[in-house]
């Protein structure tokens, strides 16, 4: 049986419980046994982000303790796996290599290591928010800047459920402005960048954004639910939680 | 990278005050997008474009690895063809070399095609109060120094006018009639006005977009054709450009012109790309090769590849951040990421927020034609700011604790309990006075952490 840690990022934990637990139940029901390590906190990146390098190291050292034993570690969060698999070799250089290869994003790890395909009806037209550090850090899809064969693995995992829609954007892969303490240190700009990606998703008739990163969802939905604007937003492992539930597949 | 000075570059602010002008904001932003979509469908007939990148990539970094051999190369074939090569240390030394010149042959008239460099120099000023007028004969760059203003973007210089602001100049200072905005009317004006300064130019200055090692030869890219009448009708030639821009074959020059027009404006190619090798019969060629802090970052591992640089401004183009602050913003020659990247090598006190100006997406990576890992490297330069202690104190401070707090579980499940519990018992108007809160709604705060329920579940 694959032996998972759930690496929950620290404000999934705290303010998106749900989001964990679907994430937890989305894994068991492919057949995982999952374990959440209780000692977890945080990656560090919002410190490390912000120029902190020492003030992350410790709490890079503590990741390590905590996951070291583990076959994978699953995080539903592009930028937070990105942290530990990209930019730990700035904090931990020389135990880089074995975490490198055992940490995946959920839609990353459910594609590339389960080869699911989430079977179950989920009728609602999504707007899929394509969260940078997953698009461009870790290759989850191919992106508009570059001439490669293009995919998407979350698009695809999304995509065998029975009556979703997708909303057509016309920038399908724009930031959405949040870069962490990038939507306090710089305000005005981070608001544009978001109310600009969700004019977009409102072209496109989406009832739902989702998206990988529960970050850039959080800055998205407060800016809708300032606006009263009727669009929610969910993330991607809570679609495919409640679409698949009672089925099971592999 | 730069000798502006009396500009704040607390990107923040002038960001802000960018964005308070939405009309302004959404049309630089849709502009510039443009540009990048136009990028886009010019690089997708290229099926072997990521190649071609890493080619480029590739040769750039080769020639800087033995940059001072290729430097010496070019040296001794362009002056075998007849020009003359100067090499300056800074800013200040490439402006008294080409003052010189300019002095040596009593020329007081000067007409300079488009250089991003010059422009670091502040070359204009520094002539005009050596009593010599100089004109730029690019119109982005003519458009701005009629309005006294550094360009704000170095490939569209005036890019975040509006063509109506520009006929309001263009009526005050070349007797455009009064509300004209048609860009066609607007550009015969100014070729008007441009032919009488061409043909009373004692001495033309252009840029160098790439310098070849083995013929030394420069060539210089144009779509308007400004560098060939600013060179081919005085007799004085001077042509400036920084150490980075030597190739070392010309065959390799195919590759990189390949990735420049296409990347900067979705061209194939750039209208004009004009080889000067040795000075025309009669005429002089003077070539001012400037180092101006290049190669002190040349001596920095991590930083060393943005000399791989073509200045084709696709950063700037997809960097979300850029489009919607405009390149103002940044204060300094060259904006956007690339700019983060350069302008904290010459004084990282004074560009300290220009690092932090981005959501590091990712995008100026991906989309720059020679494989620079900008987004990398404006990461860099925050630790690096952060480990010179040029992080404001506040900011420093809140990271310590959070480092702090997050390295102990107790701590931050305590934190945690306490943030959900008094979080929904804050006042409306002290949620709404911070950076968060004005324009954003919290996000939600649960009775119980995913942890909580995480025990609860499990029987623990």
């Amino acid at each position: 049986m694959i032996d998972i840690a759930l690496f929950i990022p620290c404000y999934v934990d705290q303010f998106y419980p749900k989001v964990g637990l679907a994430t937890l139940e989305l894994l068991e029901r492919y057949g995982a046994r999952v374990d959440y390590p209780q000692a977890q906190t945080c990656c560090g990146q919002p410190v490390f982000n912000s120029g902190s390098f020492d003030a992350a190291k410790p709490i890079a050292d503590k990741f390590l303790e905590v996951f070291s034993s583990y076959q994978y570690i699953v995080c539903p969060s592009g930028s937070c796996t990105s942290m530990v698999r990209n930019h730990y070799a700035e904090l931990v250089p020389d135990r880089i290599a074995e975490l490198r290869s055992k940490t995946f994003e959920l839609c990353e790890f459910l594609h590339d290591v389960l080869g699911a395909k989430p079977e179950g009806r989920f009728a609602h037209r999504v707007g899929l928010h394509a969260s940078c550090h997953g698009l461009r850090e870790l290759r989850l899809a191919s992106g508009s800047e570059r001439r490669v064969q293009p995919f998407d693995k979350v698009r695809s995992l999304l995509s065998g459920l029975e009556g979703i829609e997708f909303a057509d954007l016309s920038r399908g892969d724009e930031c959405c402005g949040f870069g962490g303490t990038f939507a306090v240190g710089e305000e005005a700009v981070s608001v544009a960048m978001g109310n600009g990606r969700i004019a977009d998703h409102e072209r496109g008739g989406a009832e739902i954004i989702t998206g990988g990163d529960m970050s850039c969802l959080m800055h998205l939905d407060g800016l809708l639910r300032r606006q009263k604007k009727p669009i929610r937003v969910m993330h991607v492992a809570e679609i495919l939680a409640e679409a698949t539930g009672g089925h099971g597949h592999t | 990278m730069d000798t502006r000075e009396g500009m704040t570059t607390e990107h923040p602010e002038n960001a802000a005050a960018f964005v308070a002008n939405d009309a302004r904001l959404k049309w630089h932003d849709e502009s510039l997008w443009f540009v990048r979509q136009k990028r886009d469908r010019a690089t997708s007939v290229i099926p072997e474009w990521e190649t071609l990148r890493a080619l480029g990539a590739d040769i750039k970094a080769h020639t800087l690895s033995r940059l001072a051999d290729y430097l010496e190369e070019f040296e001794q074939k362009a002056t075998a063809l007849g020009a003359h090569v100067h090499f300056a240390r800074d800013a200040e030394e490439h402006n008294r070399i080409v003052h010189g010149l300019l002095a040596r042959a009593n020329v007081t008239r000067v007409v300079k095609s488009k250089s991003m460099l010059t422009e670091q120099c502040g070359l204009n000023h520094y002539l005009e109060a050596h009593g010599i007028e100089v004109i730029d004969t690019d119109l982005g760059e003519r458009i701005v120094q009629l309005r006294h203003e550094p360009p704000s973007h170095i490939v569209m210089p005036a890019i975040h006018l509006k063509k109506e602001e520009i006929g309001d100049l263009f009526h005050d200072t070349m007797g455009a009639a009064s509300g004209t905005s048609d860009p066609k009317v607007l550009t015969e004006v100014a070729r008007g006005r441009l032919r009488g300064n061409l043909l009373a130019a004692q001495a033309g200055i252009t840029g160098v977009n790439f310098a070849i090692a083995e013929t030394g030869g420069v060539v210089v890219c144009t779509n308007e054709g400004n560098a060939d009448l600013g060179t081919s009708i005085p007799p004085l030639h001077i042509a400036c450009m920084g150490i980075e821009k030597v190739i070392p074959r010309a065959k390799d020059l195919g590759v990189f012109l390949r990735l420049l027009a296409r990347s900067a404006t979705g061209q194939p190619v750039t209208a004009y790309s004009s080889h000067f090798h040795g000075p025309r019969p009669g005429g002089e060629l003077h070539i001012v090769i400037v180092d101006h802090g290049r190669s002190a970052i040349l001596g920095r591992e991590h930083y060393r590849r943005t000399l791989q640089c073509i200045r084709c401004g696709a950063c700037m183009n997809t960097c979300p951040v850029y489009r919607r602050s405009g390149g103002h913003s940044y204060g300094v020659t060259v904006p956007g990421p690339l700019g983060a990247v350069l302008a904290p090598h010459i004084d990282p006190k004074k560009h300290r927020s220009l690092p932090f100006a981005s959501t590091l997406c990712g995008s100026c990576s991906d989309v720059c034609p020679v494989q620079i890992d900008l987004h990398q490297q404006l990461l860099l330069w925050r630790g690096e700011l952060g480990h010179a202690e040029l992080i404001p104190l506040r900011k420093r401070a809140a990271s310590q604790l959070a480092g702090w707090v997050l390295a102990r579980t107790w701590a931050y499940e305590f934190l945690g309990r306490i943030a959900r519990w008094i979080l929904p018992k804050l006042p409306k108007a002290l949620l709404r006075a911070n950076d968060w809160g004005r324009q954003r709604e919290l996000p939600p705060a649960p009775k119980e952490s995913f942890r909580e329920l995480y025990r609860r579940r499990r029987g623990q």
